[in-house]
């Protein structure tokens, strides 16, 4: 009922290959787009652009690039914090020191910075497979933890090491507001998720998916493993670079290489499993899931606990929500090891064929 | 010269405390096909029980002899550990029976979360001590032939012994008992294994057990030389080009990886370290293990992967 | 079973309806004093007494003065896990809360992100003892305080100590002196200094780096063995001090060579490695006893009472008394707003800064609050935002810590330049300029 979908026939293969062939999809999309762009920074608050949306976007962005790698190619990599490391301080270097770089060439500079990083730390893949390769990554994560400590010239000469930028504007408009900020991030977000959805839909879509289920199997029929590899992590790690740029940029504002750990490789790589491998929306779920959940715990649980009258300190807050957040997660994986994006597609199909159960 | 000694010595003691932790990962993922990355949370759950009720022992039984305490407390946590390993087969891998790779690694991570949040609960995030005699101060040894003598630590070189000594207790476990061979059998195959009546819950219950007393005795070793903190976690970090390097399924891989890898990251350090400022080992130990992950990939003993199409 | 889901859904409406609430009421009549803090992860042995110390001289204040000149305070903790997005999360969170005072990151990190953001949301940052060292020119950095000292006088005090233990910093030439510091921007920060003095006195100076949060130092002691300083400087914070101290003792480098800065020299640190710190030296900010008056005043008003914060034993120790006086500190801040701007009014974070920018805390006026002994007098002005830079040095016994030293105060002709020379820097960087001298008066 919801998908009445009799009359919708395609007349030219243009038309049958949208992204949104179903006429209500491409409603829904475009209601979801109204909604981010013109009505949330109507009614959110700094407060809600700052700490919640603004990171979701980035998140959603970097966790996309994860998932072309994990989800499409197969080859899982702890090593996205290391190609956000690199996109951001990639980026900063071109901005400050090139005169008047403009600010959106910085972040494809820095992308392709983090391109190369990628492309030369996933040379491995083409040797080594499975979790012999997750741990092979964590070297690329390290040795960029390092890099950014010790080689001064890539942090400007900062005595502490620390870096920062600052007056962002596009075009002359400044970047400084919550709001200015959510569009910028959304509007990079928008352009490239449709990127990403269009190759992961083409031929090289279908090379990545081929190596990730039979590796071996695609190599006969003719799929250049190297080839296909290396391009996943090339298009992966641009990706996450801009991803990373943006956090520095937009999000932090002043960073040290701290802030790109091991932590935020796990996180990513939670957020693409948890939203789903494979699947462009998954990133999206998962990226809310793991942004808003610290958060929302954060408030929610002295106001549970307060409601049976008993003070909690912030260490036990802090310490329930990583249980709860543990918790979670294998439950999650257990309920739906395919994500949440499984749950959606699921939700969908049934949606379209109800009120019949098949 | 005895300065490279030194250096090459304390690198194969700290490479033994490695392959200590390694060998947690290696149990696991021999006998499930799990790449347990909660091996850390366990080390750190261990010892922070461990820490925790030796401390508490003497007020609640009014036992004042330390070792006794100590004993106690070992006992103590070793069934703690059991208990969790129980819990995590119950809840958490008897339901993801066959899952791929990816998602069982991602339900450990969550089940470090996990045993994190309530490590920290049940028994506090300061500092805590687990002393169990081991000497603190360095000794010389051949003082004759080299100026200065060469620096032992005696605490990792007791550490290495317990470490040898547990390695050889698990591979006669392995290769003696039937359990062992249960445990062999299932790692080779599940379904195989389940099809000559190989209870696989109970045999999965009982690799946890033997990993969550490896981890105990990696935690009070670790913790007796770093005090028992949160931190403790990142040990298992360092361990894991160790698990690489060794293979995946294989024991003495874990001993031989560690010593390598501890020697490589200490003699780096040392020597070529001042060239680029310091700070080198981490990356290089990975490093290192992927080099030699190039050359073999799956590891120096482990079991070669082989694709069928 | 449907009664127990009944009772479930209406918990999570009471709590749903309560956390939105909670935002809705806020207050206007209290001064809000924001606690950032860090009870877990990596650093929250370190962490914990500090916040422990700023929340209980707030509960202090509000039981035994009701409030500053009546207006009373209220103060929530966030916790930030020593992490810099987490440390903006709750400053986002904390920073528009009615009668928000001032912030206290208890971390450079976090400090560094938000120096960022302070002007814009016109928000005083106290840095006591951390924090970006160039910012105690108040010209250049107008919302940022770092309180009695920064890593730059601290480095000066111990060479001026070490100098002095020889007999005069002349002695110095010669002397190999490593630092082994925590590879982050808080550990870097005192290098440019301690090259500076290692040039002016002809001392060797040895980097020794120790990857965060330094679990691992057997290679860095290694290294020690061999190059056998004169002097190791220690700049470490959480776990990483007394793995150095084990690894010290571990490799038979003497520990009564080395000294650590302010922030790594507290209990936590050497408690647990007990006899074998013993002679270990620290820089001491501050005084770490039970006997000082505003330490028995708490004990009195506020841990009698069952409402400490911490345990009872660890009142009066080194970061527990740093953090009452931090605390004290934007106390006073407020308080000489109220001066300025109305007796009893709420101030705002603007007036706080002022406060903060015209602190007069002299000997009279410490005695009165009760911290004798505890720190040195302190006044801070437009161009000086640091106030004062006296610290001593005290010395692990096995057991405790006991002052071992004079007062200090950190050579200006030295750090002025520096000062200067990084903020003007700092300013280009960023494209901003100095402020002007009538700014000096709002």
């Amino acid at each position: 009922m919801f998908y009445r979908e009799n009359g919708q026939f395609k007349t030219s293969y243009v038309a049958d290959q949208q992204i949104f062939p179903i006429a209500q999809d491409r409603l829904a999309i475009l209601l979801l787009l109204a909604v981010a762009f013109v009505a949330t920074p109507l009614l959110a608050s700094d407060y809600t652009f700052r700490a919640i949306l603004i990171p979701f976007l980035i998140m959603s962005l970097a966790a996309l690039g994860v998932n072309v790698l994990v989800g499409y190619c197969g080859q899982i990599s702890l090593g996205s914090g290391a190609f956000m490391a690199v996109g951001a301080y990639g980026a900063y270097n071109f901005f400050v020191r090139v005169p008047d770089m403009p600010l959106i060439p910085a972040l494809i500079l820095g992308g392709l910075c983090a391109t190369f990083f990628g492309i030369l730390f996933g040379l491995p893949s083409l040797r080594v497979k499975g979790l012999y390769l997750a741990v092979a990554t964590l070297a690329a994560q390290f040795f960029s933890d390092w890099m950014f400590l010790r080689i001064k010239w890539l942090t400007h000469d900062s005595p502490s090491g620390s870096v920062s930028v600052s007056s962002l504007q596009v075009f002359g408009l400044p970047i400084d507001s919550a709001q200015s900020k959510y569009w910028f991030c959304l509007a990079i977000l928008v352009v490239m998720a449709l990127l990403a959805k269009n190759l992961v839909r083409g031929a090289i879509g279908r090379e990545w998916m081929a190596i990730r289920d039979m590796d071996v199997a695609a190599a006969v029929i003719g799929i250049r493993p190297m080839y296909a590899k290396l391009s996943a992590f090339a298009v992966s790690s641009f990706i996450i670079g801009v991803a990373g740029a943006l956090w520095a940029f937009v999000h932090l504002g002043s960073w040290e290489p701290a802030a790109f750990s091991v932590e935020v490789s796990f996180r990513l790589l939670f957020m693409v499993i948890i939203g789903g491998l494979g699947s462009i929306m998954g990133a999206f779920f998962g990226a809310a899931f793991i942004v808003v959940l610290p958060i929302l715990l954060n408030q929610f649980l002295p106001a549970l606990f307060g409601v049976f009258g008993v003070e909690i300190s912030t260490a036990d807050v802090s310490h329930a929500e990583l249980m709860i957040f543990g918790g979670l997660i294998v439950w999650f994986l257990i309920v739906e090891p395919h994500g949440l994006a499984k749950l959606w597609s699921t939700a969908k199909q049934k949606l379209r064929v109800w009120p019949f159960p098949y | 010269m005895a300065f490279f000694l030194e250096t090459l010595l304390g690198g194969l003691m700290a490479g033994m405390l490695y392959s200590l932790v390694a060998l947690g990962f290696v149990l696991i993922f021999k006998a499930s096909g799990v790449f347990n990355f909660a091996q850390g949370a366990m080390v750190l759950f261990a010892a922070l029980a461990m820490a925790r009720f030796a401390e508490w022992i003497p007020g609640w039984t009014g036992i004042d002899n330390p070792i006794v305490a100590n004993i106690a407390a070992f006992v103590i946590a070793g069934a703690v550990m059991f208990v969790v390993a129980w819990l995590i087969e119950r809840l958490v891998l008897r339901h993801l029976v066959n899952q791929e790779a990816a998602t069982l690694l991602m339900a450990t991570l969550g089940i470090t979360y996990f045993m994190e949040g309530l490590g920290q609960t049940l028994f506090g995030s300061d500092i805590y001590k687990i002393d169990v005699g081991m000497p603190k101060d360095p000794i010389f040894v051949l003082e004759s032939m080299f100026e200065g003598g060469i620096l032992v630590n005696k605490e990792d070189v007791i550490a290495a012994a317990i470490a040898a000594a547990l390695v050889a207790a698990l591979s006669l476990f392995f290769q003696k008992t039937s359990t062992g061979r249960a445990l062999r059998a299932v790692a080779d195959d599940h379904q195989a294994a389940q099809s000559i009546g190989i209870p696989l819950n109970r045999i999965w219950v009982i690799v946890w057990c033997v990993a969550g007393v490896v981890a105990l005795v990696s935690g009070m070793i670790w913790g007796s030389k770093l005090g028992v903190q949160f931190s403790l976690t990142t040990v298992a970090l360092r361990a894991l080009p160790v698990v690489i390097l060794g293979g995946l399924t294989s024991v003495p891989g874990a001993i031989i990886g560690g010593l390598i890898i501890g020697a490589g990251e200490k003699l780096s350090e040392v020597f070529l370290g001042p060239y680029v400022g310091g700070g080198i080992e981490i990356w290089f130990a990975y490093v290192l293990a992927l080099l030699f992950l190039l050359v073999r990939p799956q590891g120096l003993f482990g079991e070669k992967i082989i694709d069928r199409v | 079973m449907k009664l127990s889901k009944l009772v479930i859904a209406a918990a999570v409406v009471a709590a749903g309806t309560t956390s939105l609430a909670t935002g809705a009421f806020a207050q206007a009549k209290e001064q809000f004093f924001p606690l950032l803090s860090y009870r877990t992860g990596p650093y929250a042995p370190n962490g914990t007494p500090w916040a422990n110390g700023k929340q209980d001289y707030l509960k202090m204040i509000n039981a035994r003065d009701g409030g500053i000149n009546g207006v009373k305070l209220t103060f929530e903790e966030c916790e930030t896990g020593y992490a810099t997005d987490r440390g903006v999360e709750c400053y986002e969170r904390l920073k528009s809360r009615p009668g928000v005072t001032l912030f206290d990151p208890q971390s450079t990190g976090i400090t560094f992100a938000l120096t960022e953001k302070a002007p814009a949301d016109k928000m005083p940052l106290i840095t006591l003892g951390y924090g970006l060292s160039v910012s105690q020119d108040g010209m250049a950095f107008k919302w940022n305080f770092p309180l009695m000292g920064s890593y730059w006088t601290g480095a000066d005090i111990l060479i001026q100590h070490i100098g002095k233990s020889l007999g005069g910093v002349d002695k110095l030439k010669g002397k190999k002196i490593a630092l082994v510091y925590h590879d982050s921007p808080f550990g870097k920060e005192p290098i440019p200094l301690l090259q500076e003095r290692s040039k002016m006195h002809g001392f060797d100076l040895q980097l020794l780096p120790v990857t965060a949060p330094g679990v691992e130092q057997k290679a860095t002691w290694l290294q020690v063995r061999q190059s056998r300083p004169d002097y190791v400087l220690l700049w470490g914070w959480g776990v990483m001090n007394s793995t150095a101290l084990k690894e010290a003792q571990a490799t038979g480098y003497p520990r009564d060579k080395m000294y650590g800065v302010w922030w790594a020299g507290a209990e936590p640190d050497a408690k647990d490695v007990g006899d074998g710190a013993k002679g270990y030296h620290a820089l001491a900010l501050n005084s770490s006893s039970q006997q000082p008056k505003v330490i028995q005043e708490i004990l009195k008003h506020v841990h009698a009472k069952g409402q400490g914060t911490g345990p009872k034993d660890e009142v009066g120790s080194v970061l527990y008394t740093r953090g009452v006086i931090i605390q004290m500190l934007g106390v006073e801040a407020v308080r000489r707003a109220q001066e300025r701007f109305g007796k009893g009014k709420v101030m705002t974070s603007e007036q706080v800064r002022w406060g903060l920018e015209n602190l007069a805390l002299d000997q009279k006026r410490l005695d009165a609050l009760g911290f004798t002994d505890v720190m040195r007098p302190l006044s801070t002005s437009c161009a000086d935002h640091m106030g004062s830079t006296w610290a001593r040095v005290h010395t692990w016994d096995g057991k405790k810590w006991n002052m071992s030293s004079d007062w200090y105060q950190a050579d200006e002709q030295i750090i002025k330049p520096m000062v200067k020379t990084g903020a003007d820097k700092y300013l280009a960087d960023k494209k901003m300029s100095r402020r002007p001298a009538g700014d000096c008066q709002s």
